[in-house]
């Protein structure tokens, strides 16, 4: 089922809500990416960022309310999410390279699936996206052999592979030291700008996001609770956000785990 | 009972995934190749191994047996018929269970854990045609190679055992085995039964594996769950196997 929508927007939820079983992880959540923008979806562990990618990427059905991607509205029959999926580069937070393959195969592996190029074509497509992440000499290593941030930026290439619009991130940062942060950041930030290419980067880490989003998203309590620049997020006087900005143990976002039904928010 | 119903049901589902993920894509040959050389060479060894060691045995216990009765020439018959009827493809099923599916259930349980199947997934390859097929289709074509494999071992070591040890004459031996044992009859049902133990006993892991829980106590549920399963259903299907044919 495709519907029109306007051809600057990349994402669209409008009043969705979705389950995981019987609990509700997002209640009523509206918002809009366009196309060519860097958002940031932001809140604590266990507030539905990664649901809501799952969701985006039709892995999720929403119990509630519509989800556009690309022009098409989801769910889809298997074949044509399938054909959606091949225009969304998705970076796995665990990286998913396939162990039983190199470096370059596992770059390789879309384009020799969804591609009519030759071998040669497919080696040199593959060299050049490892060297837009800067592991141009790591080919032949295996991903047992790659530190974290290397088969993190591995796994960016791999989703860069057939050149798709939209980038999505499930947590980059997670589990890397400052440096090689910095150049996830970096190379998240020139993809977008240089490229076009439209990202949205789900995370908790706040400084890294608000460098370089051009809209931020914060969902905690169950709903969206704020959406504006990293400017206006660092100037809200809202307890929530504040308690989120700051690292607060105390305050509107709840430490303790509730079992059934969407949380209020603010 | 009813679990029971609803396990068999989602093996049979997921069976009839694999058929109708069969047609070849690209690189499905290599990934086959790489998978066959995983669960089928490299089971060889113990295959191997296993083969003459129970070929030594039932040499030895089969000679004590037969020289009670003044048959000890009819070693090889009872060599050759055992073999190529039951145990040759049943203890070879048990080893490659051991061995080769224990290997695919923990392999795929494990990509579901390293998110390797939800990459698979984003990256709009289906995985059941990606990494569980040529698991599959290894194990449906290793099966009867390694049961040969079992055989020509028990053989060869129930030789060793009876000419050199038992000093049993070597053309007597040689002859009862060639006497007894029809290439269609015998040899034509180890290899039927060893195909169908392939393919049943790939199904199991590969299901167990591919619907892991994802994580470590999941993978290793799943990898336990294959071998049992996998067992039972061997000595089952054997039983089944065994009384249709005769």
């Amino acid at each position: 089922m495709t519907e029109s929508v306007s051809s600057t927007e990349a994402l669209r939820f409008a009043a969705v809500s979705i389950k995981r079983g019987e609990r509700t992880v997002l209640a009523d959540l509206s918002f809009v990416v366009q196309t060519g923008e860097l958002v940031a979806v932001l809140g604590p562990s266990g507030a539905g960022k990664s649901s809501l990618l799952a969701a985006a990427t039709g892995v999720l059905e929403c119990a509630a309310g519509t989800i556009q991607v690309l022009g098409q509205t989801l769910p889809l029959p298997r074949a044509q999410l399938f054909a959606l999926r091949r225009r969304i580069g998705f970076l796995l937070q665990g990286s998913g390279l396939l162990s039983d393959l190199n470096v370059a195969e596992n770059v390789a592996l879309p384009l020799e699936m969804h591609t009519e190029l030759d071998a040669a074509g497919i080696k040199a497509l593959v060299a050049k996206k490892l060297a837009a992440v800067g592991l141009g000499e790591a080919a032949e290593l295996s991903p047992q052999q790659l530190s974290g941030g290397m088969a993190r930026r591995v796994a960016l290439a791999r989703a860069l592979a057939l050149d798709p619009p939209l980038l999505l991130y499930d947590e980059p940062f997670t589990g890397l030291d400052p440096i090689t942060k910095g150049v996830i950041v970096k190379l998240i930030n020139d993809l977008c700008r240089r490229l076009g290419l439209t990202s949205i980067v789900v995370s908790h880490d706040v400084a890294e996001c608000l460098a370089i989003a051009d809209r931020v998203l914060v969902i905690a309590n169950g709903g969206l609770v704020f959406s504006g620049t990293a400017d206006e997020l660092r100037a809200s006087s809202d307890p929530l956000l504040r308690q989120f900005l700051e690292g607060a143990p105390d305050g509107p976002i709840s430490f303790e785990y509730r079992h059934k039904g969407a949380h209020s928010h603010a | 009972m009813r679990e029971l119903l609803v396990r068999l049901g989602a093996l049979g589902l997921f069976g009839l995934r694999i058929l109708s993920s069969l047609s070849p894509q690209r690189g499905s040959g290599s990934d086959l190749l790489r998978q066959i050389y995983s669960v089928g060479a490299r089971s060889v060894p113990i295959v191997a191994v296993g083969g003459a060691f129970v070929g030594l045995v039932m040499s030895l216990q089969g000679y004590r047996t037969l020289t009670t009765f003044g048959a000890s020439n009819a070693l090889g018959t009872l060599l050759g018929l055992s073999l190529f009827r039951e145990l040759g493809p049943v203890l070879a099923a048990l080893l490659f269970c051991g061995r080769a599916c224990s290997s695919m259930a923990a392999e795929l349980g494990l990509m579901r854990t390293t998110d390797q199947i939800t990459a698979l997934e984003m990256m709009a390859i289906d995985p059941v045609r990606k990494a569980v097929v040529p698991r599959f289709l290894a194990g449906l074509i290793a099966m009867p190679i390694l049961t040969a494999v079992f055989c020509a071992f028990a053989i060869f070591g129930g030789s060793v055992q009876a000419v050199w040890v038992l000093g049993l004459d070597p053309g007597h031996y040689w002859a009862a085995l060639q006497g007894s044992v029809s290439l269609i009859d015998d040899y034509g049902q180890a290899f039927v039964k060893s195909a169908v133990f392939g393919a049943v006993l790939s199904l199991i892991a590969t299901h167990a594996g591919y619907h892991a829980e994802p994580t470590i106590e999941g993978t290793s549920r799943a990898t336990t769950g294959a071998v049992v399963q996998g067992s039972l259903m061997v000595l089952f299907l054997d039983f089944l196997l065994s009384a249709l044919f005769y």
